[in-house]
Formats: structure tokens, sequence, C-alpha cells
């Protein structure tokens, strides 16, 4: 008995390292990779890829402005300029935000500071416009 | 009497359908969609008459592709929900073939209020493809939707769909003679990657 539950809390361990967002993951596949693509790529010139990208990096403060109320184009990914629209996810809690956020600092090579609901809470308190 | 021979066609199409599945795929690729027999003469599906412009204010006609087989779908440029995964897929192809002349790409907007001609110029520029090879056309919307019944490709407006639209992301390979040799779903890579070699085949065949 004592080696079974050993063994699930080590697989359970195991799992969890390799995705500690599991909601961020589901959110992002619900709402995020039909366009910015499972693996984080997005669509050439036209969707910015997430992966890799330097503006999650130099505009941390807007990440969750842009996924609460989307963008009318003109955003500015290593250097090229995405000029589509981004639709607004408003029905989006500070919590899901902040695990979707987590997810995407922390996937396809992305290596970026986690943040938290209450940073993304005073972040959408100050949107731009 | 004639309800007993189009049973007979129905029939044959089944036991050739059933064969096409066994271990041995057949080298050819099948005419896909309603074969009539009349008089003795077998009439195959094909792809009538079409007039689009595409994003250089080019007509595309059946003509246009006179020489050459090509990949055709349906989508618009502000869908929010299965285009993106498609072009995703549309663009591995193109990467592929577009220095092949044998092939070339037909996107359809279904949203012909909004997808203008340097709207879809705009869209082919961002996704970085050579209008020579990859047309994006628009055109009457009542042509457009009842081509796409042609391609076997379900489009209509839905008000309750994300965009407006309802569409489905198949992505449809048609040869020299107008008639539909292949299809796939294209948000699905493992059957885009099954599409492709399709594609090799039908090139390889002329």
């Amino acid at each position: 008995m004592r080696i079974k539950v050993f063994a699930f809390i080590a697989i359970a361990t195991t799992w969890a390292a390799c995705q500690p967002f599991v909601q961020g993951e589901r959110l992002y596949i619900a709402h995020c990779a039909t366009c910015h693509m499972e693996d984080g790529t997005g669509l050439a010139g036209l969707i910015p890829p997430l992966a890799g990208a330097d503006y999650l990096e130099l505009n941390r403060h807007l990440v969750p402005c842009i996924i609460a109320h989307g963008t009318s184009g003109g955003v500015v990914v290593n250097g090229v300029t995405y000029e589509e629209p981004m639709q607004a996810f408003p029905e989006l809690t500070d919590v899901e935000l902040s695990n979707i956020i987590n997810y995407i600092n922390t996937s396809w090579g992305n290596d970026l500071p986690l943040t938290s609901p209450s940073e993304v809470n005073s972040h959408l308190q100050n949107c731009p416009g | 009497m004639m309800r007993t021979s189009n049973i007979a066609i129905l029939a044959a199409a089944a036991i050739i359908s059933l064969a096409a599945c066994g271990k041995e795929k057949s080298q050819q690729l099948p005419i896909l969609g309603n074969i009539e027999v009349i008089e003795g003469d077998t009439t195959y599906h094909s792809i009538p008459d079409f007039r689009f412009i595409d994003q250089d204010s080019e007509w595309i006609t059946n003509e246009t592709f006179a020489e050459q087989i090509y990949v055709a779908d349906f989508f618009f440029t502000s869908c929010p929900s299965i285009c993106p995964k498609v072009k995703k897929q549309m663009l591995r192809m193109y990467d592929e073939y577009h220095d092949n002349p044998n092939i070339r790409f037909l996107s359809h907007s279904i949203d012909t209020k909004r997808d203008s001609v340097p709207r879809l110029k705009q869209y082919s520029t961002n996704l970085g493809v050579n209008s020579e090879f990859w047309h994006f056309v628009t055109g009457n919307k009542d042509s457009i939707f009842s081509i796409a019944d042609e391609y076997f490709v379900a489009a209509l407006e839905d008000p309750s769909a994300p965009g407006g639209f309802d569409h489905s992301g198949r992505l449809i390979l048609v040869d020299q003679n107008r008639h539909i040799r292949s299809f796939c779903n294209g948000t699905d890579e493992e059957e885009v990657n099954a599409f492709m070699k399709d594609i090799e085949l039908l090139l390889n065949a002329d």
C-alpha cells in the first residue's frame, strides 16, 4: 500500500513538474491556439508568435490588457509589425489570465518570470487607452 | 428500372471504395463525386465554370488552371476559428510546392462584404506568399457559396458562428480536367500529410 502511494506521488510529482499550469494550458488550447497555434509559432506575418516573443518580456504589463481587451493591430514582435486585430476575452478572470500567461511564459522554450492574479489585476487597472 | 440501375451503380461504387481501403492502395487517385452513365458514356463530377477576382485584381477562371492541378479552400480573413490552422497547413504545402510550375493554390473568401481586393492583398502579403502561385479570390456572394457546394465544402452565413460564417476547413485537390481527386480536413496535420502524398501521386501521374 505504502509503495503504491509512493509511486502515485512520484508519478503525480513528475507529471506536475512537466506542466505546472494545467488550467493555463487548457485555456490556451481553448482560446489562443486556434490563432497562435499549439506550439506558439503564430502564422507568418499575420499572427505573431508567442514562442520566443520579445514582446512578452518587453511589455509584461500590457500582456493581460491585450488578452482581456484585444488589440486593433500594430503590435511589434521581434521587429515585425502585426496589423491584424486580436479579439478580446473579457470573460477571463484574473486567476485564469495569470494561468494562461504563466503557461505562455514557461512553454516552447520561453523562460520568463511568473505572474500572479494580483499582479494581473494591477496591470489591468492601468491598461492604455 | 431506373432505381435498380442506380442501386447497382451505388453498390459498384461501394465495392470500389472498399477496395480502395485495402492494403494495396491504388497508385492512381480516384475521381470523386457522382458518376453518371448516360448511353454508355461515363460522366464524372467536375467543377463548373467560375470567374472570380484575386488579390491582384486579376480574373481567375477555370482557364487559369488549365495546365495545373490546384488545391482549393474556403475561408475569410477575420475568421477567428479554424482558418489560421488551415492556412498554417496550406503554407506548409506552399513552401513545399511553390517552385513547382504544375500546382497552384486557390483560396475563396466567403466574407465577400469585408474581404475586398485590397484586404486580400494585405492578407496574402502578410502571409508572405506570391500571388502568381496562390490566388485569394472574392466575387459575387451567391457564386462563391454555390461553387463551395461543387467542391463539397460546407459554407453558410450564420450570425451565431464565430465571425459570422460557418464553414468546413476542407482542402480539395482538383486536376487539370476539373475533377476532384482528393480532400482532407485542413486543420489536421496527419490528414494533410496523407493529402500531400496524394498531391505527389497526381503530380507524378501527369
